[in-house]
């Protein structure tokens, strides 16, 4: 089991009152699911994340990354992370941000170069390695972001809506792409995101969450098949479960 | 682009000026009228202005006066000589830029441990503010004297007295810096596992360098205005702060200004050189022009 959530809370102290951003979470997510968390803004998909990465920690329940307390997964490297924004250090260059990881590994220069042009190549940035971030466009500063991620190849993805900021047909693009990087290497990928179509054609599991406090409401297991060509999407198959998200959703909805 | 820039600015140099030579032709005035009365001689408005701008020791004394002073004790003189403004001018820069680079040193170094140590930054901090509470010009005579009497005598008391003003800003605007990186930026270096000093090298050290750079700016002009108040105190020897003292005792109003126009263009320089230092290191660092 990669991640494995047991009656997982959290509570936010703010100035006015307590938030449960997170409320009983039991989740399991075993090595090489390609899992979506999908809800409503606020509904704690973001802090859920983060918990699994050691940036926050839980008020109640427990929580194993690989087996371990999410602070000795995050030592030892078992994760990249992709945030929300694409948090780009802005004096360095495209490839020298996509290296920064690398750098900090201590890996080689040569080993570095070869994986920088790598990616740079895998998010269709090609060209753009000189470029400083200012000088790109906010979704191609979200696929520097990504690349940077995947450079740091840890066999665990957490993304935080990556192709949130970017147009349909970078996006499609963009989602192929993982798909094939994850059926290729393995990955365990917790994938967050807005669009239905896009966590039904990528995962193979999807959660649905609902806000206050944030829970989930349903975890749908995909039978789509693995080979998942884009027209996927029109199929009878696809339609169910999308649909099934979609009720999800608005049940959680319904409680406000 | 020239034009632009130079335009506005020269606009104010003649309004000052024309302001200037206004006060030039009040504030002598009188001492003049008493002159005419004295001698009983018939004078005109012309006349008037014409000698109120021609004193030996004025009130206030007229620009163009000031400009004949400076170029006849820069351009005319020797480097070498006594009398030499570019002598002084050099004496005073030399012990400025002295002070500045420890002053930028003692406040970066100073920043670093308060951001680095939790203990530091309660310790230190309301010293460094009560430090700068004092005047200068209280301290700078005890510093020059305790330091002679221990056998430190001319640049580096001095220069002290530049670093004690200096670090202050430095300090506060790099403490600032190093605290800047956005939170998600931390986190990202956090997931990496990354080391204090990776953290420290890779994002807090860059994100400080804007901050940094303010700093200087003000860092640099008080390190001037701390090296001529340490002049004061040494008996007036050499140095601009040594011209406005001794011009001063003798009432050579001429020299008083000319001394102060050079310290005041002199700090100009200073800060424009550090802005340029500023561009560069930005344009190096990825900076949008
Ligand atoms: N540091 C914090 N302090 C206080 N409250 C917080 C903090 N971070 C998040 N919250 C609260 O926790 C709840 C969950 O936030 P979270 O960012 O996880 O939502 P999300 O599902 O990622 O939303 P979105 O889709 O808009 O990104 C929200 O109500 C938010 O206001
Ligand atoms: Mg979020």
């Amino acid at each position: 089991m990669v991640i494995k959530a047991d009656k997982l809370n959290l509570d936010f102290e703010t100035n006015d009152g307590v938030v449960h951003a997170l409320r009983d979470l039991d989740l399991e997510i075993g090595a090489g699911e390609f899992v979506s968390l999908i809800g409503p803004s606020g509904c704690g998909k973001t802090t859920f994340l983060r918990v699994i990465a050691d940036l926050e920690t839980p008020t109640g329940g427990s929580i194993a990354v690989n087996g371990q307390p999410p602070e000795q997964a995050r030592l030892a490297r078992a994760y990249g992370y992709v945030f929300q924004a694409p948090a780009l250090l802005s004096w360095r260059t495209i490839a020298r941000n996509i290296s920064l990881p690398l750098e900090i590994m201590g890996l080689s220069s040569g080993e570095q170069q070869e994986r920088v042009e790598r990616m740079i190549n895998l998010v269709g940035l090609d060209g753009f390695g000189g470029k400083f971030p200012w000088q790109l466009s906010g979704g191609m500063q979200q696929r520097a972001s990504i690349a940077r991620a995947l450079a740091f190849d840890a066999d665990l993805l957490l993304m935080d809506e990556p192709f949130g900021a970017l147009d349909e047909i970078v996006r499609d693009h963009l989602n192929e792409q993982l798909l094939q990087l994850w059926k290729k290497t393995g990955k365990t990928i917790c994938f967050v995101t807005h669009s239905i179509p896009e966590a039904v054609y990528l995962s193979t599991k999807i959660v649905v969450m609902s806000p206050r406090p944030g829970r989930i409401t349903d975890v749908i297991t995909s039978d789509l098949p693995d080979d998942r060509p884009l027209d996927i999407r029109e199929t009878p198959k696809f339609l169910e479960i999308a649909q099934r998200v979609r009720e999800g959703l608005r049940e959680g909805h319904a409680d406000d | 682009m020239l034009r632009q820039k130079l335009l506005p600015v020269l606009t104010i140099i003649a309004a000052i000026a024309v302001i200037w030579y206004g006060f030039t032709v009040y504030l002598n005035a009188p001492w003049q009228l008493d002159q005419y009365e004295k001698s009983a001689t018939e004078w005109s408005m012309t006349d008037l202005v014409r000698d109120t701008m021609a004193h030996d020791r004025p009130v206030l004394p007229a620009p163009h006066q000031v400009v004949a002073e400076i170029w006849k004790t820069t351009v005319k003189k020797k480097v070498t000589s006594k009398r030499s403004l570019i002598y002084h001018s050099w004496i005073t820069l030399s012990s400025t830029l002295l002070g500045f680079v420890m002053g930028t040193f003692t406040g970066m170094m100073l920043a670093i441990f308060i951001v680095e140590n939790r203990a530091m930054d309660k310790s230190l901090m309301p010293w460094i503010i009560a430090s700068q509470t004092i005047p200068i010009l209280a301290i700078a005579p005890m510093i020059i004297v305790v330091l002679n009497a221990i056998g430190l005598s001319g640049l580096l008391p001095k220069a002290l007295i530049s670093t004690y003003l200096s670090f202050f800003p430095i300090a506060v605007g790099m403490v600032k810096g190093l605290r800047s990186p956005d939170p998600m930026l931390i986190d990202l270096m956090r997931t990496y596992n990354c080391s204090r000093w990776q953290l420290f090298i890779t994002l807090r050290l860059p994100s400080s360098i804007p901050y940094l750079f303010t700093s200087m700016k003000i860092a640099i002009a008080i390190s001037l205005v701390g090296a001529i108040v340490g002049e004061l105190p040494t008996g007036a020897v050499a140095g601009l702060g040594a011209r406005l003292l001794s011009g001063s005792y003798y009432g050579q109003t001429i020299q008083i200004w000319s001394a102060l126009l050079t310290a005041a263009t002199l700090a100009a320089l200073l800060v424009i050189a550090v802005n340029i230092a500023a561009q560069i290191t930005q344009r190096m660092m990825g900076a949008p022009k």
